[in-house]
């Protein structure tokens, strides 16, 4: 594939993953920070969300299932899971976690099982869609590409 | 005052020389990894030097006011800035601001609190507390300039104030009354447009948020 090309696609899954809300400007914001002295900004701190939250994940899973469910343990890592999403720009993740904290606060513990799932769904679909973004800019810089500047013209 | 300015100032004798240099140490302080990272780019972009550490106790050990009198050989740079999470496992933000404030020796140090809810009364009660300001998460690179200017403000007048002769030492009562008064006062218009800030910044966050 050609580089204009490859450059082109990157720029319209980008685009995509803003309109589907997946992303949001906070992500624009780290693609800010990122420059030639730190050209692997980005992709250290999703690296470090995704290591974060699944260690996240797997402690609510652990607490969910527990006999007697102690909300004031779930709370917190819901508290943490939002935090880190939000920084990174995980819309759609951070969402998810607004609506489980309100059903922690209710005590539901039917309705928290389900928010889990909702939250694993949204994680595991924006971890894929930056993969998959990585790996188009990583496709460029190898062919000796420069990654275009996100236009915020949409 | 620009913070050019702040730069072309003469050192005063006996001065601190860190005051007008433009590299500003900034102790961060955050439990979640992912936020520890992202400010301490955000302030290293912004020109300031940076240590982070993952919790209130930890930024205590730093600082050498836990009592443990060994801890004092961790810091090497004096401390300008604290930036700190409100929300932390054991000593919050605010305990962390309340025991600098007690502190006679690091009470000067200007407290940032950060947190991603906009919970009015905590705002409030930070800011009495001593807080220089609060800032929303998720923090964004206009806010660490803000704040960095803000400081690098503060710190000029200081600057300004212990420059003065002896001489001048009536006159210069009467400036550092009218300063401080000056300065609480901006200090309150400050709290009411950062409380301002929050509520804009949030209408803003609910603009960018929306379906595109």
């Amino acid at each position: 594939m050609e580089l204009a090309q490859m450059q082109k696609s990157l720029q319209d899954y980008t685009k995509s993953l803003f309109l589907e809300g997946v992303l949001d400007s906070q992500f624009l914001q780290l693609q800010q920070l990122q420059d030639e002295s730190n050209p692997d900004f980005v992709s250290q701190v999703v690296t470090l969300f995704f290591q974060d939250s699944d260690r996240i994940l797997n402690d609510l899973s652990l607490s969910l299932d527990q006999q007697v469910v102690d909300f004031k343990k779930v709370d917190p890592h819901v508290h943490q899971l939002k935090g880190s999403s939000s920084s990174i720009g995980a819309q759609r993740v951070k969402n998810a976690c607004v609506v489980f904290r309100s059903f922690c606060e209710q005590q539901n513990v039917e309705a928290c099982h389900r928010c889990l799932q909702q939250v694993k769904q949204e994680y595991y679909l924006v971890k894929n869609r930056l993969e998959t973004l990585f790996k188009l800019e990583q496709q460029i810089v190898a062919s000796g590409g420069m990654i275009p500047a996100m236009e915020l013209g949409f | 005052m620009a913070v050019g300015e702040v730069m072309r100032m003469d050192i005063p004798a006996g001065g601190d020389l860190s005051v007008t240099s433009p590299e500003l140490h900034v102790l961060a302080v955050d439990d979640s990894i992912v936020d520890r990272k992202v400010i301490e780019r955000l302030l290293r972009i912004s020109a300031c030097k940076v240590t982070t550490v993952e919790s209130g106790a930890m930024a205590l050990q730093y600082l050498g006011l836990d009592g443990d009198k060994g801890a004092s050989g961790l810091k090497d740079l004096k401390v300008n800035l604290i930036v700190t999470d409100y929300s932390m496992p054991g000593l919050t933000g605010y305990d962390l601001l309340k025991k600098i404030k007690e502190s006679s020796v690091f009470r000067e140090i200007p407290v940032v609190i950060m947190s991603s809810e906009n919970i009015l009364p905590r705002i409030e009660q930070c800011l009495r507390e001593g807080a220089e300001d609060f800032l929303l998460k998720p923090v964004k690179l206009a806010d660490v300039k803000r704040i960095k200017e803000l400081i690098m403000r503060n710190e000029a007048e200081d600057c300004k104030t212990l420059s003065h002769s002896n001489k001048r030492k009536l006159a210069e009562d009467i400036d550092d009354t009218a300063s401080s008064s000056s300065s609480s006062s901006s200090s309150s218009s400050l709290e009411d447009s950062s409380v301002k800030d929050f509520r804009s910044s949030k209408r803003m966050k609910s603009e960018l948020s929306s379906p595109l």
